[in-house]
């Protein structure tokens, strides 16, 4: 059938041919698979968003195309969304860090306080 | 590009009967979004919140995959090999787009074929501007310029609503858009400072376009209790009429200077207010388009049906049984 399209590409497809219904099944789009991106070496790699792929090296080839297009990269990972294990958002608070525990930050430890009071004693003298 | 005009719908009653949200949760929720937090995808979310987030990604994903329909028509025409190629870079990061868009809804539950197919039945909707057609090189100008222009003005208030995927895709998008926008800018320019011929080709393509532009954030707010919900919990972050004039106060001296005229006697400025006035851009037409009988809404389904079902194969060769489906994370 001619079809009134403006693209000439388009004008070559019979497009009448299509069935009436056109759905995917479930899974067509294959598995999901996570991103990480490293901008330079030296820093970490970072989880920048998600790919559909039918196996790794598919995953690596649209990781390329969509998180490494136009930002600066030096590598990049995948790996299964399956494969990701992770902590519950309604569990937060967990991480909080407690009054009692103030002896594992730098700020506990009073050196220069201890300075001067020795300091000012000694001048004393 | 694309995201612009969406059609958020009213919950039904017996929606909102069946799903009824914890009172102690949704105080919680409110809670976290006043303080500036961000909602990540397991984190509990209102029935509503949901839903009207997969509506609106989805919409703009569908947006981003149409849209390059009508630009990928002028690929193969493009005037001169530089704008070739900056067609097909363009039309390659739209479609990347869409991808972190699609990505981005899955995190709230729908998988991406369901996505697509909700597009192919025409039961999900994507940016009205799009079925219109693109007949000249001018046509293409216009789009990269103020399309894009519409889609960073929508898109930059939606890159700070409460959403982490949907934010975090976004600024990926915008990073992406402002390319686009520029390299719309200069065709445009390049034909208003032209010949005659390309200066009335052009004043002919933005003449068409012009309606669809007014369009394309969406029918005026009615101040509804609904949208001031969506507005609460930051899906939508600005009014269709803010939104619509940002961006006319932004564009329409660019396009006045380089002496091309907007087809609306309508159109003006009202200092005092700020607000800009404008003829009725014809809403019963925006309407009839969206629910299909525009110029294009066929071949575009139709040429997206062919591309899904000409390429199966392909995908069911790969499909292994051994696959589940996981949703992503982030």
């Amino acid at each position: 059938m001619h079809n009134n399209s403006l693209d000439p590409r388009i004008q070559r497809i019979d497009l009448d041919k299509n069935p009436d219904n056109v759905a995917l099944n479930t899974m067509e789009n294959w598995e999901t698979y996570e991103v990480f991106h490293q901008r330079k070496r030296g820093e970490q790699h970072i989880h920048v968003g998600i790919v559909h792929a039918a196996d790794p090296e598919m995953a690596l080839v649209f990781a390329k195309e969509i998180y490494g297009r136009r930002l600066q990269c030096a590598n990049m990972w995948v790996t299964k969304s399956s494969n990701i294990y992770s902590f519950r958002y309604e569990d937060e608070d967990m991480f909080g860090t407690t009054a009692d525990k103030d002896y594992r930050g730098a700020g506990d430890f009073k050196v220069r306080d201890k300075i001067n009071k020795f300091k000012k004693e000694n001048t004393l003298k | 590009m694309y995201g612009g005009g969406y059609i958020f719908t009213e919950p039904t009653e017996k929606e909102l009967k069946e799903h009824l949200d914890d009172p102690v949760k949704l105080q919680e929720f409110e809670a976290r979004i006043d303080a500036g937090e961000k909602i990540e995808p397991h984190d509990w979310m209102p029935y509503e919140y949901r839903r009207q987030l997969i509506r609106l990604i989805e919409q703009h994903a569908h947006s981003e995959v149409i849209g390059a329909l009508p630009e990928g028509t002028w690929i193969t025409r493009a005037p001169g090999f530089r704008r070739k190629l900056v067609l097909i870079a363009k039309v390659q990061d739209e479609m990347g787009h869409a991808q972190l868009l699609y990505a981005a809804a899955e995190t709230l539950g729908k998988p991406r074929e369901a996505m697509i197919n909700d597009l192919l039945s025409g039961k999900s909707k994507y940016s009205n501007v799009f079925n219109y057609p693109a007949k000249t090189w001018a046509d293409i100008a216009v789009i990269g310029f103020l399309i894009d222009a519409g889609a960073i003005v929508n898109q930059v208030a939606n890159s700070k609503g409460s959403y982490g995927p949907y934010c975090r895709a976004l600024e990926r998008i915008c990073f992406e858009e402002s390319f686009h926008l520029k390299q719309g800018y200069d065709a445009f320019i390049a034909l208003a400072t032209g010949t005659k011929a390309q200066k009335e080709m052009l004043q002919d393509a933005l003449n068409r376009w012009w309606k669809p532009i007014m369009h394309f954030f969406g029918p005026p707010d009615k101040n509804s209790v609904h949208t001031q919900k969506l507005m609460r919990w930051k899906v939508k972050m600005a009014t269709n009429d803010e939104m619509r004039n940002q961006f006319l106060d932004t564009y329409v001296p660019k396009i006045l200077e380089l002496g091309i005229t907007i087809p609306d006697p309508n159109l003006k400025k009202i200092e005092s207010t700020g607000l800009w006035t404008f003829s009725d851009p014809d809403w019963d037409e925006f309407r009839r388009v969206i629910n299909g009988d525009g110029p294009c809404n066929k071949e575009r389904l139709a040429v997206r049906k062919y591309a899904e079902e000409s390429n199966r194969w392909v995908r069911s060769a790969l499909l292994k049984p051994t696959m589940k489906k996981t949703l992503p994370y982030a």
